[in-house]
């Protein structure tokens, strides 16, 4: 029987299976932030047992509220860099060099595909988008991960989603997970990898792979995973090029990760995404998903565009071609945070950030914050924001807000109208 | 091994998320006790009252996919530090139930027209849990009725919980 891409890593990194459905797998990479990590270090700390099992394993950033915003984020932020010291952690970045997780540790070239990857944060299935197994765990997990490098998982079933057909102009990947979302539910994919695949994903850049990925959990998924192919290895190129003598040997090792012909899956989707039009969530769950058009007019009160989602340079163009020349609303204030300094200088080059500062848009440096409503774009109660993040429940930007969330491009039409709008680059052909 | 037994709370919601549970305001906490007043503050549900329904409560029953969204271990915590040790749903989010189980606590799913039943026949009343890990049934009674449900756990979530969670369980074995 034919293997998925998820068993294929499973069967390359089991240590035990102490029952029936549970792995024990090896680590290749326990990623940390500055949120969920300091209860661990700190537990070890209290059980006498503050040790890594390999410190070049280990990949740490203070990301959610950085810089601190009060003691009690000064204090985890502080924990993190002792941490770090203690056990000479190298990959730690801290300010100045610090960025959103999912988005500064793929441009590290940390990932690999046929990888383990955990981390205390349930966005880590963005990593599978270099054909790795990488979960979000809890507190716990990362404990043992950090203490032992193995971390338990349940058998995985896979789903597969096929993704067919073009994308029109103006309609991007972060559409098409939402639409794939609408279509899974909340928890359609729990417990679940999902694999996207087909000639749309084959034509997505990384950036765009890692925006599809990174909402997988909002399906329930425990992974989403692309198939390594040779975009893959031309964005890991400059971190593998003494490891292979040529990109064809990098992606001929590399294929091993792909599914057997024949991998049984337990269930098959498929989307022409040439049907699909810019999509939004309204209410309060991620697969509450419209068209713009069906929310034209909707007003809003702020537009976030960055996170681990939507805050990579590709996306910083989109946003910018459309906002070049104009202004925001009065009506609405607007803040953009590129996910990671090289993001932030490569747009500093490129010209847009000025773009976006002539349009009104207050520029932020790399964080989280706003997205989960802790620092930098909280909103008020009874506030509503056009987001590019990836989660929009209730207060989930702030005490009784609302998020709508949306591509970049649709994010830089709302800003421009005030309102929800599709943007100019949509023309429905 | 942890208590098991109490008063229940029932939550007839599906989907609720980890922000309802604890707010991701509170994340910034470095202890574990001080998330204790912040319990379900944000939980969108008409009648709930987080600062009056939860005392005294020492379990949870609600619908489909609880815990859905964040991976932050703060939302078993909190219920921990209220002394809810256990939630009987119709199914779980991954992350949220592994954290359950890793922490000693226990997630225990049931059949949709299981919690259905339960929700009719308890919901609204005194209703209280008593769990038996061993014969894996739980107990219920309000005084007036008193019902007995099956459940399944694997063995491996049964060592966690008599273990005490996966750190000390990982640390012997691994």
């Amino acid at each position: 029987m034919g293997k998925t891409v998820a068993q294929k890593i499973f069967d390359a990194h089991v240590v035990d299976k102490p029952a029936d459905g549970v792995w024990v797998l090896s680590l290749d990479r326990v990623f940390c932030h500055e949120i969920t990590t300091p209860i661990a270090i700190n537990d070890l700390v209290a059980i006498g047992k503050d040790r890594v099992f390999d410190p070049s394993k280990i990949k740490a950033v203070i990301d959610h509220v950085t810089p601190a915003k009060d003691s009690k984020t000064a204090e985890q932020g502080k924990t993190m860099r002792d941490w770090a010291h203690r056990h000479g952690i190298k990959d730690f970045f801290d300010i100045g060099a610090n960025g959103v997780c999912h988005a500064l540790f793929p441009e590290k070239g940390f990932v690999r595909p046929g990888f383990t990857v955990i981390m205390g944060d349930s966005h880590t299935c963005t990593h599978g988008a270099f054909g790795a197994f990488a979960a979000g765990v809890g507190t716990t997990d990362l404990e043992v991960g950090i203490l032992k490098g193995v971390c338990t998982m349940r058998e995985p079933e896979t789903i597969k989603v096929n993704l067919t057909g073009e994308l029109k102009p103006g309609v991007y990947a972060k559409d098409v997970i939402l639409a794939v979302i609408k279509m899974l539910t909340v928890n359609g994919a729990t417990d679940k990898v999902i694999e996207f695949a087909g000639p749309a994903v084959d034509a997505m850049k990384m950036d765009a792979r890692m925006t599809l990925c990174n909402m997988a959990i909002e399906a329930g998924g425990t992974c989403g995973v692309c198939y390594p192919d040779m975009v893959t290895v031309d964005y890991l190129w400059p971190f593998i090029q003494d490891e292979f003598a040529s990109k064809e040997a990098a992606l001929a090792e590399y294929s091993k990760w792909l599914p057997d012909a024949d991998a049984v899956y337990a269930k098959e989707l498929t989307l022409d995404v040439s049907t699909l039009e810019p999509m939004v969530t309204f209410n309060y769950k991620p697969d509450q998903v419209k068209t713009v058009r069906e929310m034209e007019g909707t007003p809003v009160n702020q537009i976030y565009i960055g996170s681990c989602t939507n805050g990579r340079l590709e996306d910083l163009r989109i946003a910018a071609g459309i906002l070049k020349g104009k202004t925001i609303s009065p009506k609405v204030r607007a803040i953009v945070s590129p996910a990671t300094p090289k993001i932030y200088r490569e747009a500093l080059a490129e010209g847009l950030i000025q773009i976006f500062m002539d349009a009104g848009f207050c520029v932020t440096n790399p964080t989280c914050g706003a997205c989960l409503g802790m620092s930098n774009g909280v909103l008020a109660g009874g506030e509503s924001c056009a987001s590019t993040t990836n989660r929009n429940f209730n207060g989930r930007m702030g005490k009784g807000g609302m998020v709508h969330l949306m591509s970049p491009a649709t994010a830089a039409a709302t800003a421009i109208a005030g309102v929800i709008t599709n943007s100019p680059l949509f023309t429905g052909k | 091994m942890k208590n098991f037994n109490g008063k229940i709370l029932f939550l007839d919601r599906s989907d609720i998320n980890t922000d309802e549970i604890i707010p991701a305001k509170y994340l910034t906490e470095l202890t574990k006790a001080a998330l204790k007043p912040y319990c379900l503050e944000d939980l969108s549900q008409p009648g709930f009252d987080p600062k009056k329904d939860i005392e005294g409560k020492s379990a949870i029953v609600t619908r489909a996919n609880f815990g859905c969204g964040s991976s932050r271990e703060h939302a078993p915590w909190v219920l921990e530090y209220n002394n809810i040790n256990i939630v009987i749903a119709e199914n779980f989010a991954r992350i949220f139930r592994q954290n359950m189980f890793n922490c000693g606590l226990m997630a225990i799913q049931l059949d949709a027209a299981v919690i259905d039943e339960i929700f009719k026949t308890f919901s609204g009343t005194e209703a209280e849990l008593t769990t038996d890990l061993d014969k894996q049934t739980f107990t219920i009674t309000n005084g007036k009725v008193t019902k007995s449900y099956p459940f399944a756990i694997g063995d491996f979530d049964r060592e966690l919980v008599k273990a005490g969670g996966w750190v000390s369980y990982a640390d012997k074995k691994y």
